[in-house]
Parts: C-alpha cells; sequence; structure tokens
C-alpha cells in the first residue's frame, strides 16, 4: 500500500525524520519498499489568479492572460492551455522560477507577445507523468501564497510491502495506530461532524447468507450532482497514496478506503428493484462488472442482489448496471462486514483483484461499518451535495466474529523468545498496542480490540511482544541441545563422493530446469509419458523431464553453440515418470555426456575424440565407489535415444541401474548438436550398497603369469570369455586380464583375437609347471570349445 | 726396489691417463689383476732370501696398496663424470605444460549448499530431502497455508492439479520427517523449489535451504544466534545484521534477516519460530516442544559471495562461467 506521510502526520506526528519513520515502520515488520517526494524539486511558484485571458492574436491556440500574483502589477502571461479562463486560480511560475529539470523561467516573448512567467500544469511541477491542460486550485486558494506551502508538497508516498496478517495497516488510521504504539505517542483521529439525516427513505436489507455476511449498512443519498469535479486536496490526497481521481462519489468511497482501510461501495438507487439482499450467487447467474466483463457466478460466490437481479459481486467488484454515473441523482451507499473466508480466494478465481478484496479476504475491522458510513456520508453532501437517510443496519451478531481473551502465560513466552522480561513491559506493551490487559496467576489474559483481528493465540501475542520490544534486541544465544551422534552407515554411497568421481574426471556439473522442452524429450523418448505443466512458464519449459539427458544434451548445444567443442557435463536430479493423477514416480538419476577430444590438445598427446570406452570408463569409476565392479555386468542393450551398436545396459546382478552408449545419429541431427556424443545415465537407488570389505590373507607364494591368444568370432562378447576363464581357473586364477583386441592381417575377416593373461598363485605353496600347464590347458578347452576359438600362435 | 718405484709410477700415471671406466678397469688388470705386473712381484718374492722378504713383501703390498687406492679415487671421479653426463644428457624442459584431465568443478549452486551442509552438520543437522512434485497438503495445508489463504496466491505455483504442484518451498521435507520422526530433530533440507516467474531477479526454479530444529526449548535467541554465526561464516565477514518482523504462515514470531551490503540491506534469509498448528499437524505436542525454522535461497547468497549478477547464469549451464568456480 502506498501512503501519504503528511496524511498519517495529519493522525500521529512524532518528532522523528521521514527517513527515520520509514526505517521504524520496516523494523516493525511493515517493510517500506519505496519512499518518493509527491511532487520535483522547484522554487518561486505561487497561486495566481486569472484577471483577464483574451485570444492571442497571432496564434490560435494561445491566450494571452492577466494574471493576479498579489504583487503590484498584474502578470501578463502567454498560456496554451485549453482550460485556461478568466476567474481561474493557477499555478503561476514567475520570472526566477526553477522548475523541475533545471527549467528556468525567463522573460519571454511568444509570437511577438510577451510572458512574464508561466501557468503551470501537473506534470510540470513532478505531480503526474501526464496532464491536461493547467492545474486548476479551489476558488479560495490564496493569491500570492508559495505553491509548496498551499499544497504542502513537501510530502512523501511512502509504499509498504505488508504481510498478508496486517491488513489492519491497509488504512491511514491503522498505520497512524501502529506509529503511536511504536512512539509511544498519541493518536488523534480527524473529526467530522456526522450528516443530518433530512430524509426518511431506507432499502430493506436482507442477509441471506449471514456466516458471509453478518452485518451490512445501507443508507440512500438523495438528489446529489455527480457531475462535480472531486476538489483539489481529495485528489491530491488520493494521488499521493497513488490512486486516480475517477468522480466524485468513487473519489470518496476511495478516501473512506484508503483512510479507515474500509472499502465502501455506492449504487445508482433507480437501479435497485425492491430491496437489498445479501445472498450467495445462484449457479451460472450472469453479472456485468464495472469493468464491462460478464462474469459467470458459481454459487460459492456472495452476491449484493436487489429483488430481482445480482447487483455486484460483494466485497470484489461492483456490477456496471446498478453503478453511480455522472445522471445520477439518487444513490445507495453500502458499509458491510464481510467474513475473509467467504471473499478469500474468490477474486483470483474469477481473475479479479480489488482493492476491496485485498482488504475484505484478508480482514476488515467488524465494528468499523458505521463509522465509515457516516465518514462517507459526511463528505459525499460536502462534495456532491443531497440529503442523507437514515441507516439501515441489518446484523446477524452470532456470525460476527466472537473476539475471546487470550492467555499469555509468562514461561512460555520467556522460553520461546529466550530472554526475561518484567512484567510491567510486557503490560505495557500489550496495552500499547489497544488490548486490555488482566494480570493472572503466572501471566495475563488480555481482550484483542475489533481492529486487531489478527491476534487470536497466544504466539500472536509473544510476537507481539517481541516485536515491540524489538527483535534486534533480543541477544544471539548459542542453542543448547543434547547431543545425538547422527548415523553415517558405511554402506552407503553419499551423492557427493559420485559426484566427486565425475569432476576428478573431467566433468562440469550443471543445473537444467526440471521441465524441458517436449519436442526434445519426444525426439530422445518417443514413447515417453511424461507429465505436461499445464501453465508453463513458456512451451519450451512445460515437460517435466523423464530423463536428465534432454537438459544435458540442450546444454551440451548451448556450449557447442558458443565454440566449446570439448564439453563433458553430467546432472545429478530427479527425473518424473507420472504413475497417476496423483501420483509420481520421481527418482534421483546421475547422468553424463561427453563429446569433442579426451583431453586438451597437448604437446606430447594426440587430441583422440573420446569414444564409448571413455563414457563406460567414467561409468565403471562411479561403479567403483559402490567396493568394486564386481556385482555389475555390461550387457549390450537398445535404448531409443542412443546409437543401437554402441549401447550397453548396466546391471547389479538382475536389476538394471541404467545405461551408456553413443547418441544415436538422428537423434544428434534432430538435435542440431555435433560430433559423436556418449552419454549415460545411472539410477542412483539401483546402484544399491557399497560392498563393506572383508578381509582375506594374501599369499606369501610366487604367482606365475600365462597368456594366450584366442581368435574367435567377432560377435562373441569378450566379457563371456574373460567369465569362463575365471569360472574354469578357480581359485587358484588371481587375476584375468584382456590385455589386446586384434582384427587385421593374419586374422580372418569376422574374426577378432583377443588377448588374454592369467595370473596364477597359490595360498599354501608354490605351485609347480606341471600344475599350472593342467590349469592351462583347461582354459584353452573350455574357450576353444565354447566359443569355437582358436589359439593363436 | 727402483724398479717397484718406477713401477708405481707407471702405474699412477696410467690410471690418471685413464678417461673411461672401461680404460681404468684395464689398467687395473694390468697392474693388479692376476697376472699384474704388480702381482707378478710378489712372485719374485721367492728368489729372496727369507731374511729380506718381510721387508720386500711389505714394500710390494705398500705399493698395491698406494695403486688400488689411486684406481678407486679416480673409478669415483670417473663414474661421477659419467653420471653427470648422462644426467646433462637427460635435462628436460620443467616449463612445458604437464599430463591431466582438464579440471572440472561442481555447480556453484551445490558448493554453496556444501558450505551451508557443513556449517549446521557441525552443529547435528542431518540432510533431509524428498520430493518435488508435492502434494498440496505437504506444500500447502499442514504449513498453516489452507486452500483460500492469501499466502497461496503469492507463490506463483505451478500446479498439475489443485492437489498436485511442483513444489515451492522445500517445507515439505521437514513436514514429512517430522511425521516419521520425534523430536529432537535437527535437519537441512536443500534442493529445488519452484515458481511460476520469470524475468531478471527470478527464475523458475532456484534452490532453497531450509532448517528445522524442534527440541524442548528451542527459543527465538536461539535461532538468532545460529543464522547470525552462520552468516558471519559463510560470508567471513563481520557483517551487521538485522532481524526484521515478518510473517510467514508456518511460523511465529516471524523474521526476515538482513545484511547491510554495500548498497544498503540485502534480505537473505526468512526464518521464525514454527507456528503451533505445523507442529500439530504432524502430532507433535506444541506444549511439550518448540522449534525454529529457516530458508535461505541459494542462488542469492551464491550471487553475494562471488559477485554473480545474472541469476540466469546459474541456470545456463555455459562452461565458461561454472569453470570460474572450479
Amino acid at each position: 500500500m502506498k501512503f501519504s506521510e503528511s496524511w498519517v502526520r495529519e493522525w500521529v506526528n512524532p518528532a522523528i525524520s521521514s527517513d527515520e519513520l520509514a526505517e521504524q515502520i520496516t523494523m516493525a515488520g511493515l517493510e517500506v519498499d519505496g519512499v518518493e517526494r509527491v511532487a520535483g524539486e522547484f522554487s518561486g511558484v505561487v497561486v495566481g489568479e486569472v484577471v483577464e485571458c483574451g485570444q492571442h492574436p497571432d496564434a490560435d491556440k494561445l491566450r494571452v492572460t492577466k494574471v493576479n500574483i498579489g504583487a503590484d502589477e498584474l502578470l501578463d502571461i502567454v498560456c496554451g492551455a485549453a482550460n485556461c479562463r478568466q476567474g481561474l486560480k493557477v499555478v503561476v511560475a514567475t520570472v526566477g522560477a526553477v522548475l523541475p529539470g533545471n527549467f528556468k523561467i525567463k522573460k519571454a516573448k511568444l509570437r511577438g507577445q510577451p510572458s512574464m512567467g508561466m501557468l503551470c500544469a501537473e506534470a510540470e511541477l513532478g505531480m503526474a507523468d501526464e496532464s491536461d491542460g493547467i492545474m486548476e486550485l479551489a476558488a479560495d486558494a490564496p493569491i500570492g501564497v508559495d505553491i509548496r506551502e498551499y499544497l504542502k508538497l513537501d510530502d512523501n508516498t511512502i509504499e509498504v510491502d505488508l504481510t498478508p496478517n496486517r491488513s489492519d495497516c491497509l488504512g491511514i488510521a491503522g498505520l497512524a495506530r501502529e506509529i503511536g504504539v511504536l512512539n509511544n505517542c498519541p493518536v488523534t483521529e480527524p473529526s467530522w461532524q456526522n450528516a443530518e439525516e433530512t430524509l426518511t427513505d431506507t432499502v430493506s436489507v436482507t442477509l441471506d447468507a449471514p456466516q458471509a455476511c453478518p452485518r451490512y449498512l445501507a443508507r440512500v443519498i438523495r438528489g446529489v450532482d455527480a457531475t462535480v469535479k472531486s476538489p483539489l486536496w481529495l485528489v491530491e490526497k488520493l494521488r499521493r497514496c497513488g490512486v486516480r481521481s475517477v468522480d466524485p462519489v468513487v473519489d470518496v468511497t476511495q478516501y473512506v478506503l484508503l483512510e479507515f482501510g474500509h472499502p465502501m461501495h455506492a449504487f445508482d438507487l433507480d437501479t435497485i428493484e425492491g430491496g437489498i439482499v445479501v445472498r450467495m450467487a445462484k449457479p451460472e447467474e450472469k453479472l456485468t462488472l464495472l469493468d464491462g466483463n460478464e462474469a459467470t457466478l458459481r454459487d460459492d460466490t456472495l452476491v449484493i442482489a436487489d429483488h430481482n437481479k445480482a447487483l455486484a459481486m460483494a466485497g470484489i467488484f461492483g456490477g456496471q448496471d446498478s453503478g453511480v454515473t455522472a445522471e445520477s441523482k439518487d444513490i445507495l451507499l453500502e458499509s458491510a462486514f464481510f467474513a475473509p473466508l467467504a471473499i478469500a480466494g474468490k477474486a483470483r478465481s474469477y481473475g479479479l483483484h480489488t482493492d476491496a478484496s485485498h482488504r475484505y479476504e484478508r480482514g476488515v475491522d467488524f465494528e468499523l461499518q458505521r463509522k465509515a458510513m457516516e465518514r462517507a456520508t459526511a463528505l459525499l453532501l460536502e462534495i456532491v451535495g443531497g440529503e442523507a437517510g437514515p441507516v439501515v443496519e441489518a446484523v446477524s451478531e452470532q456470525h460476527l466474529p466472537q473476539v475471546a481473551p487470550i492467555t499469555l502465560r509468562k514461561v512460555k513466552l520467556e522460553g520461546r523468545i529466550g530472554i526475561r522480561f518484567e512484567d510491567t513491559q510486557v503490560v505495557e506493551i500489550l496495552t500499547r498496542l489497544g488490548l486490555s490487559v488482566t494480570t493472572i496467576d503466572g501471566g495475563w489474559t488480555a481482550t484483542v480490540p475489533s481492529y486487531r483481528f489478527d491476534l487470536a493465540i497466544e504466539e500472536d501475542l509473544i510476537e507481539e511482544v517481541a516485536r515491540v520490544y524489538g527483535y534486534n534486541n533480543i541477544p544471539n544465544v548459542a542453542p543448547v541441545a543434547s547431543l545425538v551422534m547422527n548415523r553415517h552407515p558405511e554402506a552407503d554411497v553419499t551423492e557427493d563422493q559420485l559426484k566427486d568421481t565425475l569432476v576428478s574426471r573431467g566433468y562440469q556439473e550443471a543445473i537444467t530446469y526440471s521441465f524441458v522442452d517436449p519436442k526434445v524429450q519426444k525426439v530422445l523418448f518417443p514413447d515417453a509419458d511424461d507429465l505436461i505443466l499445464p501453465h508453463p512458464i513458456s512451451a519450451d519449459m512445460s515437460a517435466m523431464r523423464v530423463s536428465l539427458l534432454p537438459g544435458l544434451l540442450q546444454t551440451l548445444k548451448h556450449n557447442q553453440n558458443r565454440q566449446q567443442n570439448r564439453v563433458r557435463l553430467f546432472e545429478l536430479g530427479l527425473r518424473f515418470l507420472p504413475e497417476s493423477e496423483t501420483q509420481v514416480a520421481q527418482h534421483k538419476m546421475l547422468a553424463g555426456v561427453i563429446v569433442g577430444s579426451r583431453f586438451d590438445e597437448h604437446w606430447s598427446e594426440g587430441a583422440g575424440a573420446v569414444d564409448f570406452y571413455d563414457a563406460k570408463g567414467d561409468v565403471e569409476a562411479l561403479l567403483a565407489n559402490l567396493g568394486g565392479l564386481e556385482p555389475f555386468s555390461f550387457v549390450a542393450d537398445s535404448h531409443p535415444a542412443l546409437h543401437p551398436g554402441q549401447c550397453a545396459a548396466v546391471y547389479r546382478g538382475d536389476n538394471l541401474v541404467g545405461h551408456v552408449g553413443a547418441l544415436h545419429p538422428s537423434s544428434i541431427k534432430s538435435l542440431g548438436i555435433k560430433g559423436k556424443i556418449f552419454a549415460f545415465e545411472l539410477l542412483i537407488e539401483a546402484l544399491g550398497e557399497k560392498l563393506i570389505p572383508k578381509a582375506q590373507p594374501v599369499s606369501k607364494f610366487p604367482a606365475n603369469r600365462r597368456d594366450f591368444a584366442f581368435v574367435l568370432e567377432q560377435a562373441v562378447a569378450s566379457q563371456d570369455v574373460i567369465d569362463l576363464v575365471k569360472k574354469v581357473g578357480g581359485n587358484q586364477v588371481v587375476n584375468v586380464n584382456l590385455f589386446d583386441v586384434y582384427q587385421g592381417e593374419g586374422v580372418a575377416e569376422g574374426q577378432k583375437s583377443l588377448a588374454i593373461s592369467i595370473t596364477v598363485q597359490d595360498l599354501e605353496r608354490t605351485l609347480e609347471d606341471k600344475e599350472i600347464s593342467v590349469l592351462t590347458d583347461n582354459v584353452i578347452t573350455a574357450v576353444t570349445s565354447e566359443f569355437n576359438a582358436t589359439l593363436r600362435e | 726396489m727402483l724398479n717397484l718405484d718406477a713401477l708405481v709410477a707407471e702405474a699412477l700415471a696410467a690410471i690418471d691417463g685413464a678417461q673411461q671406466v672401461a680404460a681404468l678397469d684395464d689398467v687395473r688388470v694390468n697392474y693388479l689383476g692376476k697376472k699384474g705386473r704388480l702381482t707378478e712381484q710378489l712372485k719374485s718374492l721367492g728368489k729372496l732370501s727369507p731374511e729380506e722378504r718381510p721387508a720386500a713383501g711389505q714394500a710390494i703390498n705398500k705399493a698395491k696398496q698406494q695403486v688400488q687406492q689411486a684406481i678407486t679415487e679416480r673409478m669415483k671421479a670417473l663414474q661421477q663424470a659419467e653420471l653427470n653426463a648422462k644426467l646433462a644428457s637427460e635435462t628436460i624442459d620443467v616449463s612445458l605444460p604437464g599430463r591431466r584431465m582438464p579440471e572440472a568443478g561442481l555447480h556453484p549452486v551445490s558448493r554453496t549448499i556444501n558450505r551451508i551442509k557443513t556449517y549446521f552438520g557441525e552443529l547435528g543437522f542431518e540432510v533431509k530431502q524428498g520430493p518435488e512434485v508435492e502434494d498440496s497438503f505437504h506444500n500447502f495445508d499442514a504449513l498453516n497455508i489452507p486452500a483460500h489463504h492469501p499466502a497461496r496466491a503469492d507463490h506463483d505455483t505451478f500446479y498439475f492439479n489443485p492437489e498436485l504442484v511442483l513444489r515451492t518451498q522445500t517445507s515439505g521435507v521437514q513436514i514429512r520427517t517430522m511425521e516419521n520422526e520425534q523430536p529432537p530433530l535437527r535437519i537441512i533440507s536443500p534442493g529445488r523449489v519452484y515458481r511460476n516467474d520469470y524475468d531478471q531477479t527470478h527464475t523458475p526454479m532456484f534452490h532453497q535451504v531450509e532448517g528445522l530444529m524442534v527440541d524442548e526449548n528451542a527459543s527465538f535467541s536461539e535461532l538468532k544466534g545460529i543464522l547470525h554465526d552462520f552468516l558471519q561464516n559463510f560470508f567471513e565477514k563481520d557483517l551487521t545484521i538485522r532481524f526484521r518482523p515478518s510473517y510467514f504462515p508456518f511460523t511465529e514470531p516471524s523474521a526476515e534477516v538482513d545484511v547491510l551490503g554495500e548498497n544498503g540491506w540485502l534480505e537473505v534469509l526468512g526464518c521464525g519460530m514454527v507456528h503451533p498448528n505445523v507442529l500439530r499437524s504432524v502430532g507433535v505436542d506444541p506444549e511439550k516442544y518448540t522449534g525454529f525454522a529457516f530458508g535461505m535461497g541459494v542462488e542469492r547468497l551464491t550471487m553475494l559471495r562471488y559477485g554473480v549478477n545474472d541469476l540466469r547464469a546459474f541456470f545456463e549451464n555455459d562452461l565458461r562461467f561454472l569453470k570460474q568456480f572450479n
């Protein structure tokens, strides 16, 4: 909310500067977002009166005037404004005046006519962004008085960002009360004379939904002239609170809204058939709102209706047909209390947000309706004239908010805040806040004034005491807690370990959005049933990712487009697989992509490009965190995003952990990325637990190595050969290593040669040559017969 | 015996003349080998009378020792010279770059989260995580934000349907933890959160770390103490910090924490004492236990710490940006 500092100071005027005031209310929880001067910096501008106003002889659009500024002589001033006329009180920048933007007023001649100053519009004084014509002052404006003084322009518009609980401060009255509390100084409400009831006309009011509207006041005012302009003082006050003047009736309701935080509404009395009924809307009931849009109402929406039709959306927005216009002569003024729960969320559900709905859904003082009605009536009669009838009040006492006293226990207050309070201090703070306090055994009971409807429980009072005491006066204390050792299971592999492994292998961590371009996702996962955001930021951020690869590949593309040819990226995060309307499987994944050279170009090494085995090696390094690769296997597999001949599934036992492979060339093309790209993605939970070491004895006897080269079908998986060698070798084979793969001269087309070494060793004794020969013969026999292999000489 | 002196002199000259280990070895064999010229002298002792032999033998041995010592010394010198020559020939340009995997690093957001985990981990705060697609109970209701609460509108929530949202805060993790574990509790929950907002200062996804401590006597002054220490440690500066009253539906009293920067106060944290309705909603007795909670925006802390100006850089993942944090 924006408010005028000088308006608040009419109510409460502590001896502190504007900056201090802003700081003070910020530190009380009413955060100041901005402080702006209400007018530009200028000097030498006074009140004047246009004594003569004639047409300029040589310019159609200019007028030649004589202006009285209370000096010895009248000033000749040429003016271009259409509203310049004789008798008007105007704002005169005299010769020597300096206007905002360091614009100096000098003697001038305009089309041959002398001009000794300028008649000003609001915009020229920094009081508006644009103006239509010069400023019109009240007829009683004192000639010759400095305009800054006359309009009290040394004022600020202060914008406070109020939290939802402090709607009591959505008006000058509430802000003044708060400032009074903080400064411990008196708050004076302006006084006015209530309008005399000179009419007897009334309109009946029926409360059909008393839980939603427990109090409704209505008053007939007849014979208004809605064509008059709102007086400058009113327009200025509204302007300094960020509200534009519309017409005098609306301006008065806005004034009361700003002054007391209480929304008001005015109907054209002639449009009301029968009396007022406050009821829930009928399903599908139509209502054309003040903005011209027709709303189709739901039956959870409270309306103000007459005996035939809905007139307004209660507490939210008026209806067009029942609104006051310049032609309106008789009006019905409304001042009502609507329950916050009846209004909350409703405006939003119709795509609306108004000053009224903002206040009613947060809460309005339920005892303020009559005062608001009297204030608005008095102002209206003053400005638009007319005569007022009696106030009709319909009330359902049982549905009004019930104010129960709140108990505050001293032990709770001190325990929660962590400091000792003097009893008198607590009573003093609560009393200042307007609560009536009674001391009881071990604490106090306090009754809350109707305007502090946010206070309902003990914690509310604890907060108020702490707030007024000052959060920054509460000491910083080291917490006291019982020391409980946290569990750190050795079998857990932390995410940090996995990430560190990849970082040490040259992978940069990326964090990409969890929502991706559905088109990209479709390219990689054509069959994915992805979760779509109904209201995304943009279409290309609308699909929840089913894999981390879409985001990583988009990131790879972003970097390739910026001349980064060697890219190694990984990400750890959730993927989202919808299971039903309300269930989404969310799995933590670890994925990486690589492209470009294995190392940076180096003086001693070639810049060889990465291949499948680089990616696989990185995956193996990750798996090694689990206590070794033993439990894992890599099996040729297919995956929609990967190259059919360069894709492996990773298993732990029978559980699929993930995939590693080359990105499918058609995916590369569709995504507009470049090079041979390799990727992996692992399901973290499928990695399983880390193996806890079980120490084995180390052999004291020498080890022997034997090498073989087997020639066999190219299609045979090397791993199968190694597995067989291990199986046949038994316990005495302590290591099997595939140290060369050869194809080419000497090996037939379609065949390959695998060079395998085995290391044999016994725990108990030195193995004899004869024993080793038996073992190697068994290995050779097994491999040659199982895989139709031959031993290469 | 003149003969012997001459022989020694000749041997010493030969030793001096030997320029390589192999040549010196030849000299040794020539004079001291089995058939060496000095060794031969010993054989001639037999021709002498028994009286002359001791003195002659002694003289020959002395000569042998003299030659042997000269050879040893010369050998040492030659070996040293050869080693020096070899080492000299092996000299390389040590200024050439070494062989390495080009370094990489964690994302700056992870870096900050890790630092936060370290500080709170020392105080026994355990890391907890939870789902990002969250039901509205855990994201709102359990946090004392009922359906029509104005705070729901302030959240710019991404809804899938009225019951399912992208979490707007990691507080749901606190609720899940309290549902499953009894106090005393000390947890922090880092993670992604989502708001439907995208401009210079907002990204639709960002990271929060929220913390929760529930104990029998947790107090606001302790909350202040812990956050004060954290901020001083995180920024490694003696910061001016203020606690400003604020409002969150799930805490009371609530505060926002500002640090004084070069251009005025900067909001870095929100915190407060856990609202009794929140404790009740998870079956914790608010008469017995109190708690405090705090939440911080990771990107904001990272920006302040490292001087990052554009929030969006965090999710563009430009390698040139990321590598600055390696």
